[in-house]
């Protein structure tokens, strides 16, 4: 619906720049807070701009009192982060497009209820699986290791079989048909013809996975026992109630690290991030 | 069957069978467990013991139960109709050809990206009462500002106020929705003589009305999970178990406390409220909800 006349118009900016600014100035404050000297994070006023700009508090963070007690490997969390990374991202695309080829494209009995109850499996509360879970991976002696957290990606999973369906039965059949004819097995077809055609679908897949990983903090809270294993998210959260309340712009500054990567991947991936969104929450 | 079918059934399920390993060990096993666990008296180091429905008469007469149920649902009444409307106003002004619409939508968006346990930190500094940034700005306009995080009267506000801060998201799918409404509505709708509010009364909210009741039901389902903010920032709900919420408490009763059975019945608790709230949601919404076409 546009606005024609100049007034409204000028009314809209105006309670959008607000917004923006609302939205922006959170994030803004982290990174400055993080430059700062620890002196200049208790003033009232505050300071708005550092005298200093104390990089070294980004130095301190991901080495922070490597000698003393309390050292806080961030390095290690970040490569704990990517390991669980590597080891799901392969699994989910593969298996998400695997089921999601047999919903799609193969017509079989059974297919249409078996996809009402993939769906339905989206209604069950993570706290329903949580107990049974953690007993059965303590049976398999899985609790303190990582497995817990990335075998189940290679199992499918139905938002993501959801949305790859969607867009593997937007590709006209006649191509598979065409193959068929000379005598392309139906593995192929989906290995050679169909999953080149989807890759903006997986992008968006691996895109959500990975945002998935990087944020997750209650699955890590359950499996990880031993802060050498500790993912970011978990390790941010231990390092902020060991060290809460005090040393502001270290915590910031560790912030703003976990931020930082999420941000450049979406400036980098903008349009699918946008359409992966929108066909999720659209043709829902 | 003829070969054909029969060839095609063992096709679908050999390309589904992930998933059919996958249902069964993720989702189906846990929830008929779960069922069982909440019937028993269960600490993991022992064998489970049945007991009937002693869990649930527990939880009946538990207070911390009710008050971490209280806190959840009062969560979810505010959160979730503001934030409808303030993703939707939003997205609607985005929507009215304003110049720079692509450089807004990132920048509301930008917030959602934020992890939870970091937006959890960053926010406990900006509500922080000492030095907290928020009740500075707020004072530079001669209010007062409240004990964001220490007064049990607004530690839910809090967390109500940053879930408004990562409305982005919803703006996005909004803003999609609407640029896809047929131009052809807005001008029998001007025929009619219908104005701006008229049009967005009577075209756009009932064209965007299955977009709407679809994230409205993910936000229910969403809601009552809340955990991480809550869990991070206000360790045990405190203060005086104002922000105790729901999932806390069963993760909580779960693993510090390794009360598996008790957990469970919560789990299923949880999970009938999920059904519950969501089968109004669809009653209520029906006369309202506009499909079109398919």
């Amino acid at each position: 619906m546009k606005l024609k006349h100049p007034l409204p118009k000028l009314a809209c900016h105006l309670v959008l720049l607000v917004g923006s600014l609302v939205c922006m100035f959170p994030l803004l404050w982290m990174v400055l807070t993080s430059l700062k000297p620890i002196e200049e994070t208790m003033t009232m006023p505050p300071k708005w701009i550092p005298s200093v700009f104390e990089w070294g508090n980004y130095v301190k963070a991901v080495l922070y009192q490597r000698e003393k007690l309390g050292y806080i490997p961030f390095l290690r969390y970040t490569l704990n982060t990517l390991y669980l990374v590597l080891m799901t991202v392969p699994g989910c695309l593969l298996s998400n497009a695997l089921v999601a080829y047999g919903f799609a494209r193969i017509k079989w009995r059974g297919r249409e209820t078996l996809f009402a109850l993939t769906l339905a499996t989206m209604m069950i509360p993570f706290p329903v699986t949580m107990v049974p879970m953690y007993v059965l991976f303590r049976h398999l002696h899985w609790i303190g290791t990582f497995r817990p957290l990335w075998v189940g990606a290679w199992f499918g999973g139905a938002f993501n079989i959801f949305l790859l369906r969607q867009f593997f039965r937007s590709i006209p059949e006649e191509l598979s048909d065409a193959a068929r004819v000379d005598g392309a097995s139906e593995f192929r077809i989906f290995w050679q013809i169909i999953l080149p055609l989807a890759k903006p679908a997986l992008a968006v897949v691996a895109l959500f996975h990975f945002m998935y990983i990087w944020n997750d903090f209650m699955g890590p809270l359950i499996y990880l026992q031993d802060q050498s294993q500790f993912t970011l998210a978990l390790g941010l959260q231990a390092y902020q109630s060991q060290h809460g309340g005090t040393e502001w712009n270290m915590l910031m500054a560790a912030a703003t690290i976990m931020v930082t990567p999420v941000i450049v991947l979406f400036f980098f991936t903008q349009k699918t991030f946008i359409q992966g969104i929108t066909v999720t929450g659209l043709k829902g | 069957m003829t070969d054909r079918e029969k060839r095609n059934l063992r096709l679908g399920l050999a390309f589904c069978s992930p998933w059919l390993i996958g249902l069964v060990v993720f989702q189906l096993y846990p929830i008929v467990a779960s069922m069982y666990f909440s019937l028993c008296d269960y600490s993991v180091l022992e064998k489970a013991s049945f007991i009937g429905l002693s869990n649930y008469r527990d939880l009946m007469a538990d207070e911390v139960f009710w008050q971490a149920l209280r806190n959840t649902l009062y969560y979810a009444a505010m959160a979730l109709p503001l934030g409808l409307i303030v993703s939707f106003a939003t997205a609607v002004l985005l929507n009215t050809g304003v110049k720079g619409m692509t450089v807004y939508r990132t920048i509301f968006f930008l917030p959602s990206l934020v992890p939870a346990v970091a937006s959890a930190i960053l926010w406990l500094w900006l509500l922080n009462g000492k030095f907290g940034v928020v009740n500075y700005a707020l004072d530079a306009v001669g209010i007062k500002g409240p004990g964001w995080l220490s007064d049990p009267l607004w530690t839910k506000p809090s967390l109500v106020l940053m879930s408004l801060w990562g409305v982005g998201h919803a703006v996005v799918i909004y803003l999609a929705g609407l640029q896809d409404v047929p131009q052809q509505l807005y001008e029998a709708a001007e025929l009619d003589g219908a104005g701006w509010w008229g049009k967005l009364r009577h075209v756009t909210v009932p064209m965007m009305s299955p977009v709407i009741l679809f994230n409205l039901i993910m936000g229910i389902i969403g809601s009552l999970q809340m955990f991480a903010l809550p869990f991070i920032m206000l360790p045990g709900g405190q203060p005086a178990r104002s922000a105790y919420f729901f999932a806390v408490y069963l993760y909580d009763n779960a693993l510090p406390y390794l009360q598996m059975g008790y957990a469970s019945a919560m789990a299923w608790i949880l999970f009938i409220l999920t059904l519950l709230l969501t089968w109004i949601a669809l009653r209520l919404s029906g006369k309202h909800v506009h499909y079109e076409g398919a």
